[in-house]
């Protein structure tokens, strides 16, 4: 079969919409358009009935009940809801918050204004592997600590958080664990009564469903989690979320759950297969390559490689008909390199060669055979072009080099 | 980001990429930038002491694809100028010539630095009076 190009591999940044999922949607656009809080014609009963429907499927596949479900526009909005709707609500209870250092953007830059507004937040440190230390987050609780926000996956290494252990403590000390699963719904086995879990944000667009559509659960009971709104309106989602809901979005998020959740058995074992397939392959034809992060405890689709002497957004360049990300500081809105790297202890000259692949639904064995190649060949070509492989071959040691930087 | 035409034609086709021996008297070598910022550049130049032209260029660059254009670049216009020549390339005309966002003007800065460091390196070998901008960013050691 032919390759068509150029071949997406970013499957952590966004995924394509499962044709399935796009029949599920189209009669909501123009035939049932109805507004779902429209309770007195069947056109908002039309709608309601098909939001009721997919919320039942997302609670499905998190192990919820459908009205622990939220509809928000996305993750950002759910970890910010999860986040600031605690923070207001427990106020009189304490102004404390733990996180780590590898969390999203959505998370921190939250977590960070509200340190401005008088909370204070512990940043958890993680190991090399990218998981956080269980005795440091008991010892960072204190009588003041209201919320444990600790994600599942980490978006840039796959690394999984021990969320049972989490679920554990946080019940024991009676703090709401919120956690960002975003990267991890749909692709692996989430359970929000076996994990523990309070409160939890997923969006749509990251598991084959369409983009501006999120959610948020929200414990109901043992024990029961309340949210200061950060949107207020006409009140719908149970006066958390105000705002008409996204129906056809929403239609297309449950239908996209119910199909990784009946698919993911299958679906994880042929991705870890791909994933498996295409770091043997780097890794038999090149030296100097490190894994980023743990390889036992990391979703199935993802691979975070960094190759030392090739710069990542060079190497991008090369392979330009393969659509992956590095954590390369130019390829960064703030030219520094990836903090997740960073926080693993990654050095900067090494996280600017690092690459992150996420496999998807939609890649085939011919696609990871072909970006094997592309990856490995431009890696070659970019080395012979490399002073400092050519320094590390005549058996320079790079880091004791007095660097006249610019 | 998309990259100018020349970058890229830079970036599939390198001019002068290799090294020349170091202890070679008549060798001057740049190694400018560092791995923690993303960049290095090798620039080393062959210059006739008699006629203080620079016969031969060739680089190695670990860096973006404009640093790599930016140094391609340079050891294309080096080569045949005389040093004082060449001292006076400035990385506005690098960045002219490639179309580089503002974002990249950094590399067409390491560009010209390696391009002095080079020399300065050659004028030490020579004994001669190095200035001030010549080893501002000098070869290693």
């Amino acid at each position: 079969m032919a390759i068509k190009l150029p071949i997406y591999m970013d499957n952590h940044a966004t995924t394509p919409v499962d044709p399935r999922v796009v029949d599920a949607m189209l009669p909501y656009f123009h035939e049932k358009f109805g507004n779902a809080a429209s309770r007195n014609h069947a056109f908002g009963w039309t709608a309601e009935e098909a939001v009721e429907n997919a919320r039942a499927q997302i609670a499905r596949l998190i192990n919820a009940t459908p009205k622990e479900i939220i509809f928000t526009s996305g993750a950002t909005e759910s970890n910010n809801l999860a986040i600031k709707g605690v923070a207001e609500m427990y106020r009189e209870k304490g102004n404390h918050i733990i996180t780590q250092v590898t969390e999203h953007k959505a998370v921190l830059d939250t977590c960070k204004r509200l340190e401005k507004y008088g909370y204070e937040v512990t940043y958890l440190p993680v190991a090399k592997d990218g998981q956080i230390d269980l005795d440091d987050l008991r010892r960072a609780i204190t009588p003041k600590t209201i919320l444990i926000s600790i994600m599942y996956a980490n978006n840039e290494i796959g690394v999984i958080q021990p969320v049972d252990e989490i679920g554990k403590i946080a019940k024991e000390k009676g703090v709401f664990f919120h956690t960002d699963a975003v990267q991890a719904a749909g692709k692996i086995p989430v359970d929000v009564q076996k994990n523990g879990i309070d409160l939890l944000a997923i969006t749509a667009h990251k598991f084959y469903g369409p983009k501006g559509c999120g959610a948020l659960y929200v414990r109901r009971r043992n024990p029961r989690v309340q949210l200061a709104s950060i949107i207020d309106g006409g009140g719908h989602e149970r006066g958390m979320r105000s705002g008409t809901l996204n129906v056809p979005g929403i239609v297309g998020f449950g239908a996209a759950a119910e199909l990784c959740q009946n698919e993911m058995p299958e679906e994880s074992k042929r991705l870890s297969g791909l994933r498996d397939r295409l770091k043997e392959g780097i890794f038999k034809s090149l030296d100097e390559v490190y894994i980023n992060g743990s390889m036992v405890h990391r979703l199935p689709h993802n691979l975070n490689v960094s190759f030392a002497f090739v710069e990542g957004e060079s190497l991008l360049m090369g392979i330009n008909d393969v659509a992956v990300s590095s954590g390369s500081a130019c390829t960064s809105a703030t030219l520094e390199p990836s903090y997740v790297l960073k926080a693993l202890g990654v050095g900067e000259d090494l996280a600017h060669t690092s690459i992150r692949f996420g496999l998807g639904r939609f890649n085939t064995q011919e696609e990871v055979d072909y970006v094997t190649k592309r990856v490995v060949d431009v890696v070659t070509r970019l080395r012979e072009l490399s002073p400092l492989y050519e320094m590390a071959k005549e058996g320079m040691d790079l880091s004791k080099m007095n660097w006249k930087t610019a | 980001m998309a990259y100018s035409d020349k970058v890229v034609e830079h970036y599939n086709n390198p001019r002068n990429v290799g090294s020349l021996p170091k202890e070679d008297p008549n060798v001057g070598t740049g190694l400018v930038g560092a791995p923690e910022c993303g960049d290095v550049m090798k620039l080393q130049m062959r210059i006739n002491p008699d006629t203080q032209v620079i016969e031969e260029a060739k680089f190695k660059t670990f860096g973006c694809g404009s640093a790599i254009a930016s140094s391609s670049l340079a050891t294309e216009w080096v080569k045949g100028k005389t040093v004082n020549e060449a001292l006076s390339i400035k990385n506005t005309d690098i960045v002219r010539e490639l179309s580089l966002p503002p974002v990249k003007i950094h590399c067409s800065v390491l560009a010209e630095d390696a391009i002095k460091a080079a020399i300065g390196d050659w004028k030490k070998k020579h004994g001669e009076e190095v200035t001030e901008a010549d080893t501002a960013r000098a070869a290693h050691e």
